[in-house]
């Protein structure tokens, strides 16, 4: 906070301390000195009284020097010149039969971070490194590394690194251990201190007559060296297992580190040993008076349970929040608690959850009810019967969160739904949020012919949208409508087609227009077409898992153990897929849905339609767009060679067809010249793909959104149930080659692509095709369910042709079997 | 390693700033401020982060104390380093408070010098920090009759009637060297927590004592203090002592500096007292105990016809009529929206509240003494009341101190020092248990 007045008080101050009666008082003095210390603290500006604090600096008052040192050490930087002035008292302080001074004025000049005084204090440092007095010494010795930070690009002084090594063996522990931590910033740029056998034997030795602070120093320092053999991995072990049990959390902490970073690589069994023995002093710092010591055991005890998932079952009632918890802590533990449950406590652990659900403060209740959420995957009854009766609260955050349990809970456990539908009666009065009521719909949506007021409930919303402010919501609401429609047509279609006229003609949201546009026209190819996008997957059990979860290995969280990591705020978020803290984003089925349809569902189809908006956008990589089953597919030209398609620059539709045809096309006179004369550097294949379903009469948007995915953009096709059924494609193949020089110079190639399906009339669209292309090259032929493939590659680049080759086959393939 | 360290008072200014290794400009403090009062509603976490900045940071005594760090720093250490801080100044200014932190800046000023050097902890230890402190502490308690009026009497042979005044452990350790003329004294304090969770159908269904003994020690030089605990004290479920009522705790832990020669035949630790306050033994019992929980409560809770809430609770204290309770505080959580609230106590002193910040009422009760039931009668006006927002009253919460108690049976037996100490020397032993969370479920 800035402190009015301080000019004048600054001002007073430097009258005060140039008055030469103040000045021979040095009580007086001293508290003149003390009051700008306080002005200082406060947070003004008293730069300006640096000489005549100078002045002050020689006296014999020990406590008014050490007054003066904290304001000199906070002003010194910006008054290099006068800073000069003090070092000679400083020297002269170096001096004193006294070691506390000594050490003060050691520790002081050091502390003034002025490079141009180096030269002056090498010496006193290195004196100081020699003196009697322990106190001298630790000082000297933080010291070097004080000026090695000033000035980290001069070489180091040999002698002294070799004078602090030799220093390790000091008496004093404290200058041990703060030769250490000198070594270990001197020497960063290396890796720290080499620690040898003989210094590891040292340390390990000498670790009892540290303080704890001075242990856990050790104990990391410790954790870069690795023993020759077994054996002696063992000995250091058992020499330092007592302080896994050490009443002082941070040694306990160190110590496991240690353990975990010796055994991590190749005995597993021994860190599980480890670590089960850490349960007893972890458990008791949760339960320590201050709160952040037990809010820091408990991030680490989440750590822990990843690799050993029924640590401390036992002790789940350890993790009952008391009341007057903050609310941090509250969570945490509630996160533990979903860990630990099992067939015996699930009862307890419940109606402790249930008592949460009401607190006051917002984030907790919702944490209780995610919780119970995550548990009614393994008991899916009782924690119903739970959500259930908390919508009967007709609060607004409990229902969103409820809702929002639930649709999670019905993604992973489909025997649910039933229970679920039954609840929803209702609810939609006291949704407020977005959130909460997407879920809504979407369970609307998907379950629409279980809840029998669905489609009552989407009218009222459909007669709000005008009001609406949440994209989200309206794209939610649309494929629940459409969904709905399909099930229960006669009592949704009036509402369905207000929705669409809305939504089409009125709407100022791209993306909740475009996905509208889409189901109109869905609508029109047919209601099975429809049907066939929009039905997805309901559920995807195998999410569910919660008891008998996989271990971790130690080594996925080791390195982060007793670090800062583990308390992050978001932490909770990063690992919640495999570790299972209630998370919304990452438990939300919408990104799951069988991506084979990428049109089933409403977020999915909203996203492709922006995506192919500006196609220059989705100029990434392919595999960082592709879900999960093509990443399979790319992964020998995509990882292997480096090769990625990309949809930029983009192609317009007369372009593509200058092209097409003037390298396909041309059948007559001018043919012979201009193909002699690109044949080097064009290229046209063609090959058959065998298919299992008949292309012709699915979506062509279903295929059009699963070539985006790959990067591939369809420029045209005919509509379906029209023989002979074609498509044409165009992508970009670019060689993101690791070698700086890449074979040919121009990396990038054009590929343009034709999809033909023929039906049963094959062998005479092959005649004719022949008659046509006839002077092209030619693979494979054409037979029954077989789409055939003609590309066209500009300039030639063989390898490039057949990456692409391999990902069209690939997604026709997985588009074909779905 | 630590970068910065800062105290900053709850409503953000300044009290001590220290930067150590000159990494991170002073805008960190303000940095952290934004920070924590940009979060509504719940307290900051413990850690923070912004771009290169990491801040850890404890409150105590109202302060938050803050250290910026690199991200591989040990979580443990820096939050033992800051408590340990705490009990550090606490030992020498005498108490914890924005007033003693401002009014001794220099002498903070000194012990963060010693403290730590270049970001690393050098020492923590009083008794080699004592060498170096040359500021004395500036006392921040005015003068007060009050303090007086608990001085129990002197030559009184019993233990009950010798009470420590309540601000003789409230003093900086460094002042006996002053005018005061070295009373040299040290307190002995067995301090239990205690959270337990009591169902619907009053069964116990969790218990977890956490206990400490503390010795604050105002002693200059004191060579051995032995501590007598009881002699039926057994640690673990196997162990056990004594032809008595066995005082047993599940597990048990020392300070480094305790001796433990005779402790497993004679129950007695051995320890040198250093001046400060240090916690020489910790343990912890769950599960059980000895005697019945303090507290326990027979509600009833009905609506009526007018949709009002009423609430009949019945607080009955199970302790030994000898003691009693002090500072209970019995908090109801009622359904959100309650209006008002009309009440009957059992006697005046009692005083009972809704606060809608916190949905809850507030019952509170300055003395309870052991064996009593007290009853209190609330009528909640509850627009809109229905029967699931029934599920919204409860679990309910007690908060109370305990003086003169512990639940684990823990006693200490005798304290002797050695050398005997001059006639000045008095000894003192305290007990008390605190409600960390007293839950009883409705």
């Amino acid at each position: 906070m800035p402190y009015l007045g301080g000019e004048e008080a600054v001002k007073e101050l430097r009258r005060a301390l140039s008055n030469p009666h103040v000045q021979a008082d040095h009580l007086r003095y001293r508290n003149t000195i003390l009051k700008v210390i306080r002005v200082m603290s406060q947070g003004v500006d008293v730069a300006g009284l640096f000489s005549e604090m100078v002045k002050a600096c020689a006296t014999v008052d020990v406590v008014q020097k050490k007054l003066v040192y904290v304001f000199l050490c906070s002003y010194a930087s910006l008054n290099p010149e006068l800073s000069l002035l003090v070092i000679n008292t400083l020297r002269k302080d170096c001096q004193d039969p006294n070691p506390m001074v000594r050490s003060l004025a050691l520790r002081n000049m050091t502390n003034l971070r002025l490079p141009s005084l180096v030269e002056y204090v090498e010496q006193p440092l290195m004196a100081g490194l020699r003196d009697r007095a322990a106190c001298v010494r630790r000082v000297a010795v933080l010291g070097w590394a004080k000026l090695h930070n000033l000035q980290p690009h001069t070489d180091i002084d040999a002698a002294v690194v070799n004078e602090l090594y030799s220093m390790l063996r000091d008496g004093d522990p404290v200058v041990m251990v703060n030769c250490l931590r000198a070594l270990e910033e001197m020497l960063k740029e290396e890796g720290g201190v080499a620690v040898n056998k003989a210094i590891a034997y040292h340390l390990l030795n000498r670790l009892k007559e540290c303080d704890v602070w001075g242990q856990c120093e050790v104990l990391r320092v410790l954790q870069r060296y690795r023993p020759q053999t077994e054996e002696e991995l063992f000995d250091i072990l058992s020499l330092l297992d007592p302080s896994l049990l050490s009443p002082h959390v941070p040694v306990m902490a160190a110590t496991l580190g240690l353990f975990l970073s010796l055994c991590s690589p190749g005995l597993p069994a021994v860190s599980m040993a480890a670590l089960e023995r850490t349960q007893g002093p972890l458990l008791a710092a949760c339960g320590s008076a201050s709160q952040e010591m037990k809010f820091t055991a408990l991030c680490h005890i989440q750590l822990l349970l990843r690799s050993l998932p029924g640590l401390m079952g036992a002790h789940y009632k350890r993790f009952f929040c008391g009341y007057a918890e903050p609310a941090y802590i509250k969570q945490r533990k509630m996160q533990v608690l979903v860990e630990l449950v099992n067939d015996d406590n699930v009862g307890l652990v419940l109606d402790e959850l249930k008592g949460y659900c009401t607190d006051v403060s917002p984030n907790t209740a919702q944490a209780a009810i995610s919780a119970i959420g995550r548990i009614g995957r393994s008991y899916s009854d009782r924690c119903l019967e739970i959500l259930t009766g908390l919508l009967g609260l007709k609060q607004e955050h409990i229902t969103s969160v409820v809702v929002q349990t639930m649709q999670d809970l019905v993604w992973v456990c489909p025997q649910c739904s039933d229970s679920v539908c039954e609840a929803l009666g209702g609810c939609e009065d006291t949704l407020q949020d977005s959130q909460g009521r997407q879920a809504l719909l979407w369970l609307l949506g998907v379950h629409g012919e279980r809840v029998s007021g669905a489609p009552y409930v989407l009218e009222a919303f459909v007669e709000q949208v005008r009001s609406e402010l949440s994209a989200g919501v309206k794209t939610e609401l649309l494929s629940a409508t459409m969904r709905v429609f399909l099930c229960r047509p006669a009592e949704t279609q009036d509402t369905l087609g207000r929705l669409l006229h809305y939504c089409i003609e009125e709407e100022t949201d791209m993306c909740v227009r475009d996905q509208a546009l889409l189901y109109y026209r869905l609508l029109h190819c047919g209601i099975e077409e429809t049907r066939a996008v929009l039905q997805g997957r309901r559920s995807d059990p195998s999410l569910g898992v919660l008891i008998g979860r996989p271990a971790e290995p130690v080594s996925q969280w080791a390195s982060s153990f007793n670090t800062l990591e583990p308390l992050r705020q978001g932490d909770a978020g990063t690992h919640s897929a495999a570790q299972g803290a209630p998370n919304h984003v990452t438990l939300d089925p919408k990104p799951s849905i069988d991506l084979c349809d990428p049109l089933n569902s409403s977020q999915d189809g909203g996203e492709t339609l922006n995506r192919a908006l500006p196609p220059a956008a989705a100029a990434d990589s392919v595999s960082l767009l592709l879900p999960a089953p093509y990443a399979g597919l790319l992964a020998p030209c995509s990882g292997g060679s480096q090769l990625s398609l990309s949809l930029s620059p983009a192609l317009s539709p007369e372009e593509f067809e200058c092209l097409w045809l003037g390298g396909l096309q041309d059948p007559h006179a001018e043919r012979g010249a201009r193909e002699q004369k690109e044949e080097e550097d064009c290229v046209c294949v063609q090959e058959s793909v065998r298919v299992s379903f008949v292309p012709h009469r699915s979506s062509p948007r279903g295929l059009q959104a699963a070539l985006k995915l790959v990067n591939i953009q369809t420029m045209a096709f005919t509509p379906p149930h029209t023989l002979p059924w074609r498509v044409y494609l165009y992508t970009h193949t670019r060689w993101k080659s690791p070698i700086p020089s890449p074979p040919c110079e121009d990396t990038q190639t054009l590929v343009l692509g034709e999809l033909l399906y023929t039906g049963g009339e094959s062998g005479r669209v092959e005649d004719k095709d022949e008659k046509r292309e006839g002077g092209e090259q030619r693979k494979g032929g054409s037979e029954e369910g077989r789409v055939k493939v003609t590309v066209k590659q500009q300039p030639r680049d063989d390898e490039a042709m057949r990456g692409f080759l391999l990902v069209l086959n690939a997604t026709l393939h997985t588009v074909s079997s779905s | 390693m630590i970068s910065q360290l800062f105290i900053l008072s709850s409503k953000g200014d300044h009290l001590i700033y220290k930067d150590f290794r000159g990494e991170a400009g002073k805008d960190a403090v303000t940095v952290f401020y934004e920070k924590v009062t940009a979060l509504t509603g719940d307290q900051p976490p413990v850690v923070m982060s912004h771009k290169e900045l990491h801040f850890v940071h404890i409150r105590q005594g109202g302060l938050y104390w803050v250290v910026t760090t690199t991200a591989d720093a040990s979580p443990f250490t820096i939050v033992e380093f800051l408590n340990r801080l705490t009990t550090l100044i606490k030992d020498y200014c005498g108490s914890l408070s924005e007033k003693s932190v401002r009014m001794n800046f220099a002498l903070i000023y000194e012990l963060l010098d010693e403290v730590v050097d270049n970001g690393y902890i050098q020492t923590t230890s009083t008794d080699i920090l004592k060498n170096f402190i040359q500021t004395e502490a500036v006392s921040s308690k005015p003068f007060s009759l009050f303090d007086l009026s608990n001085v129990g009497l002197f030559g009184a042979e019993t233990q009950q009637s010798k009470v420590a005044p309540s601000a003789a452990a409230t003093r900086p350790i460094m002042s006996s060297r002053g005018e005061q003329g070295g009373k040299s004294e040290i307190f002995v304090d067995v301090v239990e927590r205690m959270s337990v969770v009591i169902g619907s159908n009053g069964v116990l269904m969790k218990v977890d004592v956490e206990g400490e003994i503390r010795v604050k020690c105002y002693m200059p030089s004191c060579l051995e203090m032995r501590i007598g605990l009881n002699e039926e004290f057994s640690i673990g479920k196997s162990q056990l002592r004594g032809y008595g009522a066995a005082v047993r705790v599940d597990e048990c832990s020392f300070h480094q500096a305790v001796k433990l020669d005779e402790f497993d035949q004679y129950r007695i630790l051995k320890v040198c007292p250093s001046q400060g306050e240090h916690v020489v033994m910790q343990y912890q019992l769950s599960d059980e105990l000895p005697s019945a929980p303090p507290f326990r409560l027979f509600p009833t809770i009905e609506r009526d016809n007018g949709g009002r809430l009423l609430m009949y609770l019945k607080l009955r204290c199970d302790l030994h009529p000898k003691s009693s309770a002090i500072n209970v505080s019995v908090t109801v959580p009622v359904p959100k929206g309650s209006l008002s609230l009309s009440q009957e106590l059992s006697s005046p002193d009692q005083t009972a509240e809704l606060r809608p910040q916190t949905r809850a009422v507030h019952w509170d009760i300055p003395r309870f003494p052991g064996g009593a039931q007290l009853s209190a009668l609330f009528k909640l006006e509850v627009p809109g009341l229905s029967s699931a927002s029934m599920m919204e009253v409860g679990p309910v919460g007690l908060s109370f101190e305990l003086p003169k108690y512990t639940c684990t049976g823990l006693q200490i037996r005798f304290l002797r020092l050695t050398p005997v100490q001059p006639g000045s020397s008095q000894r003192w032993v305290r007990y008390v248990t605190h409600s960390d969370s007293y839950t009883i479920r409705i």
